[in-house]
């Protein structure tokens, strides 16, 4: 096992990163992480980022070695879903006490290895490294191995100490140890020419299963899913895949490019946000598979597919243009989402007003140069207080982001849509395309905004005080008013005569009936009629009392 | 009289405790403009978040020094004067609050010292209040954190009064517990003010993570107890603390000022309610309002109505001291059998739970214990779901973190109303769960006649099993 700090330097090195290629030599090794600014930093750790990766697969144990920090605070709180196995959904922790930090915590790891073994037998245990155990020496590694050949079965190191980087270091850590650990130590039950590896899809809210059935239309296996709703198994055999799709490029890339090395298994970068992008990579799936013996008429399926799932998309989403015309979207994500997501919006009519390029390469910004037209949409970086005021001056109509920006929407009373980690809808895929359009119009036209948006009525208090002088309070107090107004007042639509008029003719005349009415006023006794008659009733008429 | 044990496992499982470090910036949050900052690596801080928003469904003010590998070898100093002059030029706070964690205390960086030296190189904090608690994560939890930070507060920030100063009589320290809600808070603040008492609640939660639109955007905490007030603490004719975690704090406050405190070690239940009122109302010097003759009357209906379908049932329980000694002892009160109990932390109270053992532990070991002695009703936060839906018993979700329901932060326990509406809402599960999965069949009565509560549980098994 390679030393952590020459692991980071090979990370950072990484070839297969299009941000690093254009870099000089000796910057490479620098990484891209910028430095960290003491108190004004977010955003995980590289233990978060590890356990991010790999905490999708579901039938193993997920260990975390540490005091409660690291795991006691954050387990249970990931979106992921499994078709099987629930052992990832629970916590394991040595959750290491002051003694353990004293005189070392590799004992109780081992001890928690094995009870881990004893209850749960699982087919393999990922055990995680963080801060506390790395600083006190704690060697993970040689535990784990030891730990392997005395229960016979993978204990797999995972050095990931959150103080060695971002989480996005920590995801690439954890390709790592797929790669050193994991990946071509088993082999699988069968193989066909249809099997293919997808890297970086973590099946949140089941996203995944939008696209499967596609997949199992054509022929397509899922050999491993790195790592959603993934077993140790697959993952396990994975390199005997065809080829890959890699789904977030900024993950695991290490863990793309080194399959292709050492397995000849080639992969391409995709998403299935949005239609042109779902389509683009079914299409560049059938092409590798083709390509790598699959029979060619696999390219005309996939077309036919496309093309199906295509018009029904559309024909979804067309109701909708017209109801987003004008309204304008901020976009606050990262990679490739800034990207894929733009380009969802934009199908469904969506104006932009801006996306955060914070966490994109270079190629990812190139797109959205291409699908927005101009620079002036790419957002460096946005202070929470700029992005509340964009919202409250509303220049923009609805906010998209991670959930832990979600707030600045909502306390400026504008809609916000969840497309994160935490959400509890799937937008992947045709299906999830429609999806998304859908809950931005829910989001758009609640009800509910216009009622917020409205300050209480009696925030003012003058105003109360004001209508205490209206004229409508004066006529009250002033009958002489009141009996002109009120007599002013049209009883009936569909002619122009007013109260006074009727009654002064009922008055003069004595008049009994609708009929009689009728004949000395212009009233029609149509839709008046029923006031006629209660006025006639009400003798002799109020408007006479007062003035008497 | 309850025998604490500890769990000896050398893994835990499904944690029930959470950090201490959060519990002290949690603290923090009840001051306004105040900016909470953990000394450690940025993941810490970055759990810690997440989880507070999960639960109150707020933006949630907290940072970081975020060490690195490097600076953690060469100690935090620089990063912790970078994280102060950074959050004073951008957040402009009334008060940072700094609890360290694990990373930086196994480092063995001293605080306070590096605090004495970032004042003396930048006058310009001078006025800015800087508050520092150990709270190492490798010792014990969240409720100590809270604990801490509070006595520390308290130390702080209140001011020695003049030796001639008066105190106001109706003036009131409230030192609340961390199991206290905003919704507890208001309440109690409702309550203090209808005796005409003016309440100073150290922290205070309720204004700013009680879930309101604010007019503007801050970096900082939205609402909560000024410093300034912090400040004329001294001045109240009684401190009230809530909660055995609160005794430190408020005798912290006595040393310092003079001003004498009542503990109230739980609020929820008819009896600790009664003495509660009972105590303001001699101290305020005013009668019982009727409303509080009502809300007693309708507790004890209330009492009367839920008593069928609570008493007698087979409690499991995972909670912070605090919390678990209150809701086990007023459920305790209305026929509950508290059968399982597990905590996270040492406590003086742990003794008085009204049951055989509390274990410091996980949850894990609550599932176990609850399924081997039949419980019928578990109560603890929301990771307690998958247990429950394991033990498929009702499931009452109380503490924190509750991700996955809304309006965590209005929950109400204390007080005759909040317990009325407590105790209502458990009884309803109750009555729910009887209709969705124990409804009468033809084989009912042999079940419903069988010696034990223990064999109650396993009705399932029995029925489908033939009967011999
Ligand atoms: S930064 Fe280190 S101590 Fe903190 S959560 Fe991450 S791994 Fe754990």
């Amino acid at each position: 096992m390679s030393s952590l700090p020459a692991t980071v330097r090979d990370i950072f090195n990484e070839p297969g990163c299009a941000q690093n290629r254009s870099k000089l030599e000796n910057e490479r090794r620098k990484g891209c992480t910028k430095q960290l600014q003491p108190g004004s930093a977010a955003g995980g750790c590289a233990f978060d980022g590890a356990k991010i990766a790999l905490q999708p697969f579901t039938d193993v144990a997920h260990l975390v070695h540490g005091p409660i920090s690291c795991e006691g605070n954050s387990w249970d709180n990931r979106g992921s879903v499994s078709s099987g196995s629930d052992l990832w959904r629970t916590g394991f922790t040595t959750d290491m006490n002051e003694t353990d930090v004293v005189f070392g915590g590799e004992k109780r790891l081992f001890k928690a290895i094995k009870q881990i073994v004893d209850k749960c037998d699982p087919p393999a245990i990922f055990v995680y490294q963080t801060c506390v155990p790395a600083m006190i020496g704690d060697d993970i590694g040689a535990v784990c191995k030891a730990a392997t050949r005395k229960f016979g079965k993978p204990v797999i190191p995972v050095n990931s100490p959150g103080f060695v980087g971002s989480k996005n270091l920590g995801n690439k850590l954890a390709g790592e140890a797929l790669l050193e650990h994991v990946i071509g130590t088993q082999e699988p039950d069968y193989t066909t020419p249809y099997d293919i590896n997808l890297i970086g899809e973590y099946n949140l809210s089941g996203e995944l299963w939008q696209v499967k059935p596609l997949f199992d239309e054509l022929g397509i296996r899922i050999l491993s899913c790195i790592s959603g709703d993934g077993k140790f198994r697959e993952v396990a055999s994975s390199h005997r895949a065809r080829a890959a799709m890699m789904v977030c490029s900024r993950s695991m890339i290490n863990v793309a490019r080194k399959m292709r090395e050492r397995y000849e298994i080639p992969f391409f970068e995709g998403s299935f946000y949005g239609i042109q992008d779902s389509s683009d990579s079914l299409r560049e799936i059938a092409r590798l598979l083709v390509e790598r013996g699959a029979p060619g008429h696999m390219i005309e399926r996939t077309e036919a597919v496309i093309a199906r799932e295509e018009a029904l998309a559309r024909a979804a989403i067309e109701p909708y243009k017209p109801r987003f015309k004008g309204k304008k979207a901020l976009l606050i994500t990262g990679g490739v989402k800034s990207w894929s997501i733009v380009a969802a919006l934009q199908e469904a009519g969506l104006e932009l007003v801006g996306t955060s390029v914070k966490k994109s390469t270079k190629e990812d910004k190139e797109r959205i140069r291409e699908l927005t037209g101009q620079d002036a949409h790419m957002i460096e970086d946005m202070p929470p207080r700029e992005m509340y005021k964009i919202l409250k001056d509303a220049k923009a109509d609805i906010m998209l982001s991670g959930g832990k920006s979600q707030f600045v929407a909502l306390k400026a009373a504008m809609p916000w849509l969840d497309i994160n980690q935490e959400r509890c809808h799937a937008y992947m895929g045709y299906l999830g395309m429609i999806k998304l359009v859908e809950e931005i119009d829910r989001s758009l036209f609640n009800p509910m905004w216009k009622q917020l948006r409205r300050p209480a009525p009696w925030i003012e208090p003058a105003r109360a005080i004001g209508q205490m002088h209206s004229p409508a309070a004066a006529s009250i107090s002033d009958p002489a008013i009141d009996k002109t107004e009120r007599r002013a007042k049209k009883i009936c639509v569909c002619n122009t005569v007013d109260l006074g008029t009727i009654e002064d003719a009922i008055y003069s005349h004595g008049l009994t009936s609708v009929e009689a009415v009728r004949q000395h006023t212009n009233a029609i006794g149509g839709c008046c009629k029923r006031r006629i008659e209660d006025i006639l009733q009400s003798s002799p008429p109020p408007v006479l009392q007062a003035a008497e | 009289m309850a025998v604490v044990t500890t769990s000896k496992k050398a893994c835990a499982v499904n944690p029930l405790k959470m950090s201490q470090p959060i519990g002290g910036a949690f603290a923090f949050m009840g001051l306004r403009e105040a900016m909470p900052l953990l000394h450690g690596s940025q993941g810490c801080t970055s759990f810690g978040l997440t989880l507070f928003v999960r639960h109150f469904k707020e933006a949630v003010p907290l940072q970081t020094t975020a060490m690195t590998e490097v600076t953690t070898v060469l100690g935090g100093y620089e990063n912790l004067e970078q994280a102060i002059l950074n959050i004073f030029l951008r957040a402009k706070p009334k008060i940072i609050g700094i609890c360290s964690t694990g990373v930086t205390e196994t480092n063995g960086d001293d605080v306070d010292a590096y605090i004495k030296l970032i004042r003396d190189k930048h006058p310009q904090l001078a006025r800015l209040p800087l508050v520092f608690v150990s709270t190492p994560d490798f010792k014990d939890a969240f409720q100590d954190g809270w604990e801490k930070a509070v006595s520390r507060m308290v130390e702080v920030l209140v001011d020695t009064p003049a030796v001639e100063a008066l105190r106001d009589p109706a003036r009131v320290n409230v030192l609340p517990g961390c199991h206290l809600t905003p919704g507890d808070l208001d309440e109690l603040r409702i309550i203090l003010e209808d005796f005409g008492l003016q309440p100073s609640f150290l922290p205070d939660l309720a204004a700013s993570l009680d879930g309101h639109v604010p007019d503007e955007f801050t970096p900082t905490t939205i609402g909560g107890i000024g410093v300034d007030e912090v400040a004329v603490m001294a001045g109240a004719g009684w401190t009230i603390a809530i909660g055995s975690q609160m005794r430190r704090a408020a005798e912290a406050m006595q040393a310092k000022t003079g001003v004498p405190f009542r503990l109230f070690e739980r609020l929820s239940g008819l009896l600790p309610s009664d003495e509660f009122i009972a105590f303001l109302s001699e101290i305020s010097g005013r009668p019982v309002p009727t409303k509080y003759r009502r809300q007693r009357g309708q507790l004890a209906d209330a009492m009367l109505d839920t008593h069928f379908h609570i008493g007698g049932r087979r409690l499991a329980i995972g909670a912070e001291p605090d919390l678990l000694f209150d809701l086990s002892s007023m459920l305790h009160d209305m026929g509950v059998q508290v059968i399982a109990a597990v905590t996270t932390t040492r406590s003086t109270v742990l003794e008085r739970v009204p049951t055989d053992e509390v274990r410091i532990g996980d949850l894990e070991d609550l599932e176990e214990l609850a399924k081997s002695k039949g419980c019928d009703l578990l109560i603890t936060h929301s990771h307690g779901r998958q247990a429950a839906a394991r033990l498929k018993i009702p499931f009452y979700r109380a503490g924190f973190p509750m991700f996955d329901r809304l309006g965590a932060g209005h929950h109400k326990s204390v007080g005759y109303r909040g317990t009325r509406d407590l105790i209502f809402a458990i009884a309803n599960l109750v009555i729910e769960d009887r209709e969705q999965n124990h409804g009468p069949t033809p084989d009912t009565w042999r079940i419903s006649n069988l010696p034990s509560a223990a064999c109650r549980r396993s009705f399932k098994d029995r029925t489908e099993r033939p009967i011999a």
